[in-house]
């Protein structure tokens, strides 16, 4: 198949990112996602028979136009939905982008270990890797995923030397426990290839698009993480 | 040599001619570290500012003016000496007996000024009235002048704002030549220009030259005088920062006694003060902390300057605004930064003092600024809302290395280049002129040229455009016609007498005109173009509005189908525009800039085809219509800069709000960011950016409950105002802007 022609199914696209990534940044959020977590806030993005397909080609032209703002640390991220899910067309987008001095990002759950995802990886400077739950009990009942993929893939990452930054959504009753967070640094620490960890807080301005999909809001009834609390939990992280 | 040099700076040819730049070039000092030298207010600054706060709450609670004083004419020296508090003042001055007493100026328009005391309460006196009843003022030379066309345009707001009620302003004195040759050396030069002209031959032209110089040499003089009245002796050169300070304002502070001109800009004086401060502190006369203590007394005496207007007037310049513009940093042409101490000094006022809309302080980007300056300004900007950013790299290719702003994004040469200024004309209006054969529906009247209607189901792209042409080419003649009709009024009835003795003689005039709503025809042709459009008409048979079906691109989403439009809309009316002659063969320019005009013009306007309804504002400036942005802050910072500088020389207007957390988590990340996004916007040639850093939630509690935020200031279009000052209907326009949110 024609490198060039490879299309992905793209939800939309954010050109000033600046909370996903180093830097400024232009975002892909890919369509179709394989997790259903109660907190997602782009549960338009979880179909896998959405979106717009655009060629890698095309999405490079994109991005290109945002470079002057990029500086010293920014580039694009790929994010989604999940970008595992279409491994060729990331690779492909990535390539180019390196190829013409624009740092890549990964945004994912690293759900997945394959051939296509290893070859993503080759191309790719920075991975978010986002941590759901630190129990396999927690990550498969509230995102129907597994947390050994996600340290499988930490594995992966941490062999080929590419900087990760570990993110964790704080629920309010579901991972805002202390042993969650010393799990959570003990995952760090494991792993030479992380360079920080961040957690993001819970918020439900996403409900809109969850009654307008007619799906219920998992989480509808938690209360929105505050930003004091977040902070204090992020100060006990950063001491363990 | 022939000029004196009583501070001992490094000479240079400053000493053989009025050069300013030259000065400057021979003597500042680039700075190219960070922020941690500055001192804070001192005791005595803000005790100071206590005072004037006190006078502004009580201002605000008058409903927007403190006093007037209706038995005076103002200029130069009809005043006596006024002050806020005289033991305090470092820096003495104000622009009438009292502070915040607004003076009467009725030699732009007897009416003008008569109303504008009749709306807050006051009454102007029959002794100013008897003695104006001798007199011409500018608005009655122009309204002799005015066509029944001329009259028509300006009744239907196709041509709107126009400087024919009061005065023009714009015009940048180089304020600096007082502090640095004293007036007497200016006097002498002066008269030297007057005899020279007076040995060719005298026709028009060098006779009104002749008696201009007359009036520029009288006003210099009075100049003098004004400063004696507060026993200041201002003949000689300054010979220290405080007295450069004080000698630069009264310079400043004349022109805004003479004139109350709608944009009167200080220039580009932080750098030039910065020579003499330096020289201070290194010969161990001053402190950095007293160095802070004279800027932030000379700001505070900026922030006390008013004009009096009218209601009608404040819809179109919203916030009681005097543009008192100050150009900081930028690149000379050898490259050096034109960053100094002084340029953070002057910033720093909005820590000192509290942010507030004046001075307007405009930061004079280029990729090469000090990484630790755009780091400062960066942070300023998320700190207080109140600078604006244009783009060095640009404007010094046309402007050289010692232009100001005058207003919001007019670059001149200091003392070297003026502008006849020219408010702006209604581009969405235009296109409906076209489409109804030149009448306009809203006001019922045939102003153009009279054509047939026309007559189709879906308007035809083409079709239309040719129309939009024929209809722009008119409009352009009226409109430049319209303009030499003022100017040649204004330079006759109400010349600029203190602010022009402050220029070469020889000076190089541009006449600005300007455009609104581009974003708004830019969608609208776009709609024909690539959507369906049907014209729906009144019983008069006149198309009234528009029933749009299908998608279309829009402007703000970086995709070229619709920024194109824009750009060939901008540049098919400069370029229409200048084949029209000018009065005093002035250079022909362009703005994309609303001031607050833009909601005055949409509740003007009949329903456009691109969905906007009848009476709904336009964006402001260059703006992408609200709303209308699908792909984030970027893309519409990506359209905006498409637009041609070299087709709008008098400036691309764009104001740009974002909230705190879609800019960056943190401090750290919002100021590196907020320079990303500066140097990229800026490395595509855009021309200006307005930066606010808030949440809606903000604005929307301020429209509430005004009292909670007494200083809150905002970048509406090229200025900032007080949000509180903008009138209920400005604010809700403000409100409504596209505010750059990541959800």
């Amino acid at each position: 198949m024609d490198e060039l022609a490879i299309k992905g199914k793209i939800h939309s696209f954010e050109t000033l990112g600046t909370l996903d990534g180093p830097g400024v940044r232009f975002i892909v959020f890919m369509q179709g996602c394989p997790l259903r977590c109660g907190c997602c806030h782009n549960p338009d993005t979880w179909r896998f028979d959405g979106g717009e397909e655009y060629t890698a080609q095309a999405v490079f032209e994109k991005a290109r136009r945002f470079k002057p703002y990029f500086g010293a640390f920014g580039g694009i991220t790929l994010s989604g939905g999940e970008a595992l899910m279409q491994p060729k067309f990331g690779a492909q987008l990535f390539k180019m982008c390196k190829a013409n001095g624009i740092t890549t990002c990964l945004d994912t759950s690293g759900c997945a270990i394959n051939d296509d995802v290893l070859e993503l990886l080759n191309h790719t400077d920075t991975v978010l890797l986002d941590i759901k739950y630190t129990t396999e009990q927690s990550y498969k009942q509230y995102t129907g995923g597994s947390l050994a993929a996600t340290l499988d893939f930490l594995r992966v990452l941490d062999e080929k030397g590419i900087d990760t930054w570990l993110r964790q959504v704080i629920i309010t009753g579901k991972n805002d426990d202390d042993e969650n967070l010393s799990r959570l640094a003990g995952i760090a620490k494991t792993y030479k290839c992380v360079k920080k960890t961040q957690l993001l807080a819970f918020r439900k301005m996403c409900t809109e698009k969850y009654e307008k999909l007619h799906i219920e809001f998992p989480f509808g009834n938690i209360d929105e993480t505050s930003p004091e609390k977040l902070d204090e939990l992020q100060k006990k992280l950063d001491l363990l | 040599m022939k000029y004196s040099n009583p501070c001992g700076f490094k000479l240079g040819k400053w000493q053989d001619e009025i050069n300013v730049r030259d000065f400057i070039q021979t003597n500042y000092t680039p700075y190219e570290g960070d922020a941690t030298f500055l001192a804070g207010a001192t005791k005595r600054t803000s005790a100071l500012m206590e005072k004037l706060n006190a006078l502004l709450k009580q201002e605000q609670k008058n409903g927007g003016v403190l006093d007037i004083d209706t038995e005076t004419v103002s200029s130069l020296t009809t005043y006596p000496a006024g002050y806020l508090d005289k033991e305090n003042e470092l820096i003495v001055g104000i622009q009438t007996a009292k502070p915040l007493c607004r003076g009467v100026n009725p030699f732009g328009g007897k009416r003008m000024a008569q109303q504008a005391c009749e709306a807050y309460g006051y009454k102007l006196s029959d002794k100013i009235l008897n003695e104006f009843q001798y007199r011409t003022t500018h608005n009655e030379g122009v309204f002799r002048a005015y066509t029944d066309e001329m009259r028509a345009a300006r009744h239907a707001h196709i041509i709107t704002g126009l400087p024919d009620a009061y005065g023009r302003g714009r015009i940048i004195g180089d304020y600096r030549r007082v502090a640095l040759y004293g007036i007497d050396a200016l006097i002498e030069a002066k008269k030297e220009d007057k005899a020279e002209i007076g040995r060719g031959n005298m026709l028009a032209d060098e006779i009104r030259q002749t008696e201009e110089l007359y009036q520029q040499i009288t006003f210099l003089g009075f100049m003098k005088d004004m400063a004696k009245m507060y026993g200041v002796d201002i003949s000689a050169p300054a010979q220290n920062a405080l007295e450069a300070v004080q000698w630069t304002y009264f310079a400043y502070l004349a022109g805004i006694k003479e004139q109350n001109g709608a944009a009167t800009s200080l220039g580009r004086v932080s750098t030039f003060l910065d020579i003499y401060f330096e020289r201070d502190i290194a010969n161990g006369t001053l402190t950095e902390e007293a160095a802070q203590e004279i800027m932030d007394q000379f700001v505070m005496k900026l922030r006390m300057a008013r004009h009096l207007r009218t209601p009608e007037y404040n819809e179109v310049f919203g916030g009681d605004p005097m543009w008192i513009t100050e150009s900081i940093g930028g690149i000379g042409l050898d490259g050096r930064t034109l960053v100094t101490k002084s340029s953070y000094r002057i910033l720093n006022t909005l820590y000192t003092l509290g942010s507030a809309p004046e001075p307007n302080l405009t930061i004079l980007w280029s990729k090469k600024l000090p990484e630790p300056f755009k780091k400062f300004c960066a942070k300023v900007s998320a700190d207080t809302d109140s600078i604006q950013y244009e783009n060095d790299d640009i404007m010094r290719e046309d402007y050289g290395d010692d232009y100001g702003i005058a207003c919001c994004v007019s670059a001149m040469k200091i003392g070297k280049q003026m502008q006849f200024f020219g408010a702006r004309c209604n581009l969405p209006k235009l296109l409906l002129l076209a489409i109804n054969g030149g009448h306009d529906v809203k006001y019922n009247e045939q102003i153009g040229p009279k054509m047939s209607v026309l007559d189709t189901e879906k308007l035809d792209y083409n079709e239309v455009m040719a129309r939009v042409q024929i209809y722009r080419a008119w409009l352009a003649k009226l409109y430049v016609n319209t303009m030499n009709t003022i100017h040649y009024m204004h330079d006759k009835y109400a010349y600029e007498k203190s602010q022009m003795a402050l220029h070469d003689t020889d000076v190089q005039r541009f006449m600005a005109f300007g455009i609104a709503g581009l974003s708004v025809i830019t969608d609208s042709l776009s709609a024909i173009k690539y959507a369906d459009v049907k014209p729906v008409k009144n019983e008069d048979g006149y198309v009234v509005d528009f029933v749009t079906t299908g998608e279309f691109p829009t402007y703000g989403n970086d995709d070229d189908r619709a920024d194109e439009i824009a750009v060939e809309m901008a540049h098919g009316m400069i370029t229409d525009l200048r084949k029209t002659p000018t009065y005093r063969d002035a250079v022909h320019t362009l703005s994309v800039l609303t001031i607050t005009s833009n909601v005055m013009y949409g509740k003007n306007t009949d329903a456009t085809p691109d969905g906007r309804k009848a009476g709904e504002p336009f964006a402001p400036g260059a703006n992408p219509m609200h709303n209308r942005e699908k792909n984030g802050a970027l893309a519409s910072l990506n359209s905006v800069a498409k637009l041609n500088y070299e087709d709008c020389r008098d400036g691309i207007s764009n104001t740009f709000s974002i909230t705190p957390s879609t800019l960056g988590a943190d401090e750290d990340a919002r100021v590196t960011n907020l320079v990303s996004i500066l140097d990229g916007y800026f490395a595509q040639k855009a021309h200006h950016i307005n930066v606010n850093v808030l949440n809606r939630e903000t604005l929307m509690d301020a429209y509430e409950n005004p009292e909670k935020y007494p200083n809150l200031t905002v970048r509406v279009s090229g200025y900032a105002v007080h949000f509180n000052k903008l009138s209920r209907e400005h604010q809700r326009e403000v409100i409504s802007r596209t505010f750059h949110e990541k959800l």
